[in-house]
């Protein structure tokens, strides 16, 4: 229902921010994400970031799903 | 000189001669043009290929080319796909009244670069001019005429169970590149417009393998509907493997950003075809060494069941089926 | 490319896909509400590595497909007034009104252009003065807040060209109704991810108290689907609903405080009508009376033709999950992409266009 793709933050001036995904770059509004900084990567949504990517959430999501997967393999 | 096209240059006047004689005819002119007779007279002998295209795309300079460069490619490679050396091109003009002469000039000089790169001439021409807002800046449309060698029988109906399917590069750079130039969509793409000639690519091909049963170059419709319509066309099934496929990161950042799929997106540059199994791997590395070709890649093959259509494995090990686009491609939000 | 293809790692997918299989014994049919998923789970094929006791249903969450009618002929009517520009999503372009749709309007001389952003359409204003730049603002939470920021932006350059036509949908209501009709014996819902992203998953606990629903927000990669579907079957078979965060990466349970200030200082909640499901109280957003001056809604005059829905078209119990697109009469036969009878099969992310396009292979 909306489409929304992970991107870096290359670089800021105010409002907004200049953004890239596999090489492509757009300059962005962060009206609704001032929290995010440079090196950030933010939900860009038809040319708004709406939230600051979470890099350690996305981690130990990965994690805990490696381990269960081996779990479930060992058979317990 | 005026720095502008007026619908004088169209009126057969003194204007026209002059935009003929001093801008469009010098760059490209040979034995053939230079007569400036009402048809190009020349003597074939064998099959012959036959084949016409007109573009529109707008705008008509993007990163990677122009209008010029694209209307010599186009029929170039559409002689090329039905195994034909190509020979001869028509090169007709429609230009909107007020179109800058410079513009034109840079866009008759990439006619002479791709003309000459593909080894094929201009032989004869028309230009017309219409009144401002009547087209958009420029129309070419162009006709080819090439031979082809005896025995050679290339289409798309010809494909059969057990070849491979070999793409010779990352797929919709074409489109993407023409894309991110629009109004309300801009966006830098690290790629620019894979336009170029592929008419030496497939005579590197044809001259280690007879072989080749198809060859198209995708382009409207992307990589999609040109498998499909050799599903259709030949009555096989295909089935191709999403991980095997080429394409540059700048396209898929894109596709990712607009809600696109990089299978339907336009090339200009590329070609799909259907090879027997014996001669893949000598065909696949003819192409490697190509500069046009250095990303080929064997994606799939041609398989007896679901006839007509075409099937995708996903990265993940599950498939789909892969259709033709329908209506225009539309970036989306949701 | 970071956080998308650590998500679609196949070794990561396949053991998932096993695993869901060695624990869900239970029927368990589930609804991806949202348009996204829908295109995600077909493009990957998912449905081929789910054991057939697992049912996936597609919701309204198509902010193209539940736009009424009635909204489609407003647009269609609009872009026929002397001196305005129409400027929208691309999705809109081919959604069928009554009578027509933006694209033919666009071919009898309506111009109509497609943005990616309301940046895109703000500078589409500034460029053309004397042209009224109207935008058709559809969407869920996901879009409204940039909308608003939008309509702001309009304000602080004091912009006299540039109007919003406000069709935007809310999604807990959406949900609420699909729940309340009872149509669907439902067990699970994946719940949207990025409109998530915006409210946060309060809205969801209700679904999960007192309709016993299992509820979890999903990403949009396949490993991000299965991990959802993994963490529903597990509720389902201890009979433990509630609401869980699957793509904690990009939801936070308060969602974005800063988007909802923004949001609700521009609009109202309001009510609206979704094809399909009907009139929806307080389902919607209108703007707020401050800037009515931005209301195409209040700037504009165009009487309508009647509403008239196609005849035979099912879209509606499809969008509320009551149907695969295969058991309308309709799907495949007169309604094709090529031909769109209903607006499940226009929009690329409707259920029927995603059945038609990357429909299984038992077809």
């Amino acid at each position: 229902m909306c489409l929304a793709v992970p991107v870096k933050i290359i670089s800021i001036e105010g409002e907004q921010a200049e953004v890239d995904i596999g090489g492509v770059g757009r300059k962005v509004s962060i009206t609704l994400t001032p929290e995010a900084r440079v090196g950030d990567y933010v939900l860009l949504h038809t040319g708004y970031a709406i939230n600051v990517l979470n890099e350690e959430e996305a981690q130990e999501t990965l994690n805990l799903l490696e381990r269960m997967v081996e779990a479930g393999e060992s058979g317990d | 000189m005026n720095d502008r096209i007026l619908l004088a240059h169209g009126s057969g006047s003194k204007l026209s001669h002059d935009l003929i004689e001093k801008i469009l005819a010098p760059p490209i002119n040979n034995p053939i043009l230079s007569r400036m007779d009402d048809s190009a007279v020349f003597e074939l002998s064998g099959k012959l290929a036959f084949t016409t295209d007109s573009y529109v795309v707008n705008p008509i300079f993007f990163p990677g080319g122009n209008i010029g460069r694209l209307a010599v490619c186009g029929t170039v490679n559409d002689l090329s796909m039905s195994g034909a050396q190509p020979l001869y091109l028509s090169l007709a003009l429609i230009i909107e009244e007020g179109l800058e002469i410079e513009e034109l000039r840079k866009i008759i000089e990439s006619v002479r670069q791709t003309a000459e790169e593909a080894g094929v001439q201009i032989v004869t021409g028309d230009t017309k001019v219409v009144n401002r807002g009547k087209a958009d800046r420029l129309f070419i449309n162009t006709a080819g005429i090439g031979v082809i060698a005896t025995g050679l029988d290339i289409s798309g109906s010809m494909a059969r169970e057990g070849d491979k399917i070999i793409l010779s590069g990352g797929i919709g750079e074409h489109g993407m590149a023409v894309m991110s130039q629009r109004e309300g969509l801009q966006f830098r793409l690290p790629v620019v417009s894979d336009c170029a000639p592929l008419n030496k690519l497939v005579a590197e091909m044809l001259a280690v393998s007879n072989n080749i049963h198809s060859l198209r170059d995708p382009t409207r419709g992307g990589l999609a509907s040109t498998l499909s319509e050799f599903a259709r066309q030949s009555g096989v099934g295909i089935s191709i493997e999403e991980d095997k496929i080429p394409i540059h990161d700048g396209v898929r950042g894109a596709c990712e950003l607009l809600g696109l799929d990089p299978l339907y997106i336009a090339n200009e540059g590329k070609l799909v075809a259907a090879v027997a199994p014996d001669d893949a791997e000598k065909v696949l590395s003819v192409m490697r060494k190509n500069m046009y070709g250095g990303q080929a890649a064997t994606i799939g093959e041609v398989t007896g069941e679901r006839k007509g259509r075409v099937v995708l494995k996903t990265r993940i090990g599950s498939s789909r089926i892969l259709d033709m686009p329908t209506g225009e491609i539309l970036p989306r939000i949701c | 490319m970071r956080f998308i293809d650590e998500f679609r790692d196949v070794g990561l997918a396949q053991k998932l896909a096993q695993k869901i299989t060695g624990i869900s014994h239970k029927p368990a049919r589930l609804m991806e509400f949202c348009g996204g998923h829908t295109v995600a789970i077909m493009r990957n094929g998912i449905r081929q590595l789910l054991p057939p006791n697992i049912e996936m249903l597609s919701g309204p969450g198509c902010p193209v497909c539940v736009t009424a009618n009635r909204d489609i002929d407003k647009s269609i009517a609009l872009a026929s007034l002397p001196d305005v520009t129409i400027t929208t999503f691309g999705d809109m372009l081919k959604v069928p009104g009554s009578y027509s749709n933006l694209q033919k309007a666009r071919a009898e001389g309506g111009d109509i252009r497609i943005v990616y952003s309301t940046q895109d359409a703000l500078q589409i204003a500034r460029g053309n003065p004397q042209q009224s730049v109207i935008f058709i603002g559809i969407g869920f939470e996901t879009t409204a807040p940039t909308i608003a920021a939008a309509v702001i932006q309009a304000e602080k350059e004091n912009l006299k060209n540039f109007f919003v036509l406000c069709q935007l949908k809310m999604t807990p209501p959406a949900m609420k109704a699909i729940l309340d009709l009872g149509e669907v014996d439902l067990n699970g819902i994946i719940c949207p991810g990025h409109v998530s992203a915006i409210i946060g998953t309060r809205s969801y606990e209700a679904y999960a108290r007192d309709y016993g629903i299992a509820c979890v927000v999903a990403g949009f990669e396949p490993v991000d689907i299965l991990q959802a579907i993994e963490m529903l079957v597990i509720q389902i078979e201890n009979k433990n609903p509630q609401v869980e965060i699957a793509y904690t990466r990009g939801v936070k349970p308060e969602g974005n405080p800063r988007a909802l200030e923004l949001m609700h200082s521009v609009f109202d909640v309001a009510g609206a009508s979704w094809r399909g499901i009907g009139d929806i109280p307080n389902s919607g957003f209108k703007l707020k009376e401050k800037y009515a001056r931005f209301d195409a809604d209040e700037e504009f005059e165009v009487e309508l033709p009647p509403v008239k829905e196609a005849p035979g078209c099912r879209c509606g119990e499809v969008l509320r999950g009551i149907i695969q697109p295969p058991e309308c009469k309709l799907f495949r036969k007169l309604c094709l992409p090529e031909n769109p009878i209903g607006p499940c099969m226009v929009s690329s992310e409707g259920t029927c266009a995603a059945y038609y396009q990357y429909g299984d292979l038992d077809e």
